[in-house]
């Protein structure tokens, strides 16, 4: 059997560094490859015909030659670029924010169509609203999820008892929830309020557009915030680069809105 | 490098570590270099060590544009026929040039030194944007033109300087987006043709 030399694939491009003077390597998260890099042949030119189409968080229908070492992207054509994104500077570095989760989570060459399905839900819905807080919780929920990694939210993860209604506390070391009489049976455990865990649970049981409708509280924003990303760092062990960022653009955006 | 298979004298052995170092040549290439210029005349490899030498020394960041220069102010921001009240901000020295072929541009510049890049972890601090802060407020601007590169990372960058420079009651523009010179709307992007679209003027 004959290998095909050219393929076809749908990708959303993670991110890319020069090659060379014209050339990129790119990160593509397709639906039937997972993660793969790519070569796009002289895109800094100015009459590049693909550039456009593999500019990073586009969502673009690829067509590829099988390379050497690496495969090279030969035309382009997107399908959405999620345009409203990148003319907010809170929305573009959530965007952003996802997509370097989704390349540290992922290894190459892994198939993953309901990560592939969320990370495109994921920005199309963060073209949409304004508050993406939320929508990055629901997120990275379902980024573990996918993973490998879903938070045990409904039974203590060592006496396997039904969670009561009370302060628990969230073990990052267990993936999941102590109740308070084995707290003291793991490192690294933080208490999770009542508030916390039922939107946790709402988001992990639920679609992307009823965690945009979800009411909450500046401080249980925070909370849930600061769980899931000392458990992603755990994962990672490391603070993901974008974390910063978003954190300085959040800041600059709050004193915005409070001057107006 | 210790156990070297052949003898080589150690001046070209050093030479051809060190060309090895520079970044696209490999081992190979390195050999040849070296062994060309073994055969150059000797004056000419002299001009080639003093011009390495003198990027080194001679050259310096302008303390005012961080633009690299021979002199500190450079000429640019020396210069008494340039319009003192424009600031057009790029991602690095080489934009200078791409902007000073146009031969119509008349004001200043601020070199950033890189682009806000958070998935490699490049924040604002890691650029020069506290240096054009502080520039802004000492000096008389009265318009700062963002040219920083039209891809995702150049526009969060331009769009992040936006909101830093707006609240100094400075007029902020951004470069125009849309199609190429010479290019074909056929293979325009969504983008670039919504940007074109939205950019249209009368003729």
């Amino acid at each position: 059997m004959t290998i095909q030399r050219l393929y076809k694939t749908e990708a959303i491009i993670l991110k890319g560094f020069k090659l060379s003077e014209a050339d990129k390597v790119l990160t593509l998260y397709t639906p039937d490859m997972g993660k793969i890099k790519a070569v796009a042949r002289g895109i800094s030119r100015p009459k590049s015909k693909l550039r456009g189409h593999v500019e990073m968080l586009t969502y673009s229908s690829l067509m590829l030659a099988h390379g050497k070492n690496l495969d090279i992207i030969t035309q382009g054509q997107t399908i959405n670029s999620f345009l409203s994104l990148r003319d907010n500077l809170w929305q573009i570095s959530c965007a952003l924010y996802t997509a370097e989760l989704v390349d540290r989570f992922t290894p190459e060459h892994m198939e993953n169509r309901p990560l592939f399905e969320l990370l495109r839900d994921t920005l199309h819905t963060l073209c949409l609203i304004n508050n993406a807080e939320l929508v990055l919780r629901y997120f990275e929920l379902h980024l573990l999820e996918y993973s490998g990694y879903r938070p045990q939210l409904n039974n203590c993860i060592l006496c396997d008892t039904p969670l009561k209604p009370t302060t628990n506390f969230f073990s990052i070391t267990g993936g999941g929830v102590l109740c308070p009489d084995c707290q003291y049976k793991e490192s690294l455990v933080q208490p999770i309020s009542l508030n916390t865990l039922k939107v946790l649970r709402f988001l992990q049981n639920n679609n992307i557009s009823a965690a945009t409708r979800l009411i909450t509280t500046p401080r249980l924003l925070l909370e849930l915030e600061q769980l899931i990303r000392s458990y992603i760092r755990y994962l990672i062990e490391r603070e993901t680069s974008s974390s910063k960022w978003l954190d300085q653009v959040k800041k600059l955006t709050q004193m915005e809105q409070k001057e107006k | 490098m210790n156990n070297h298979p052949v003898q080589v004298a150690e001046p070209i052995r050093k030479l051809i570590e060190e060309f090895n170092k520079l970044p696209g040549i490999g081992p190979k290439s390195a050999q040849r270099l070296t062994y060309y210029l073994v055969r150059m005349p000797e004056e000419h490899a002299r001009e080639l060590c003093d011009s390495i030498i003198a990027i080194k020394e001679k050259l310096v960041f302008c303390s005012i544009c961080q633009n690299i220069s021979e002199t500190d102010p450079c000429a640019i921001c020396q210069s008494s026929e340039r319009d003192h009240t424009l600031i057009c901000v790029v991602e690095n020295p080489l934009d200078i040039m791409a902007m000073e072929r146009i031969r119509g541009y008349n004001g200043l510049y601020h070199v950033l030194h890189g682009v806000i890049s958070p998935m490699d972890g490049i924040g604002p601090d890691d650029l020069k944007i506290e240096r054009l802060l502080s520039r802004l407020k000492t000096e008389d601007t009265q318009e700062v033109i963002l040219a920083t590169n039209l891809n995702l990372e150049g526009e969060a960058t331009a769009m992040y300087l936006q909101k830093l420079i707006t609240p100094l009651g400075i007029r902020v523009t951004r470069l125009a987006r849309g199609l190429p010179f010479g290019s074909e709307l056929e293979y325009a992007d969504e983008v670039t043709l919504t940007r074109a679209l939205e950019g249209r003027r009368e003729i």
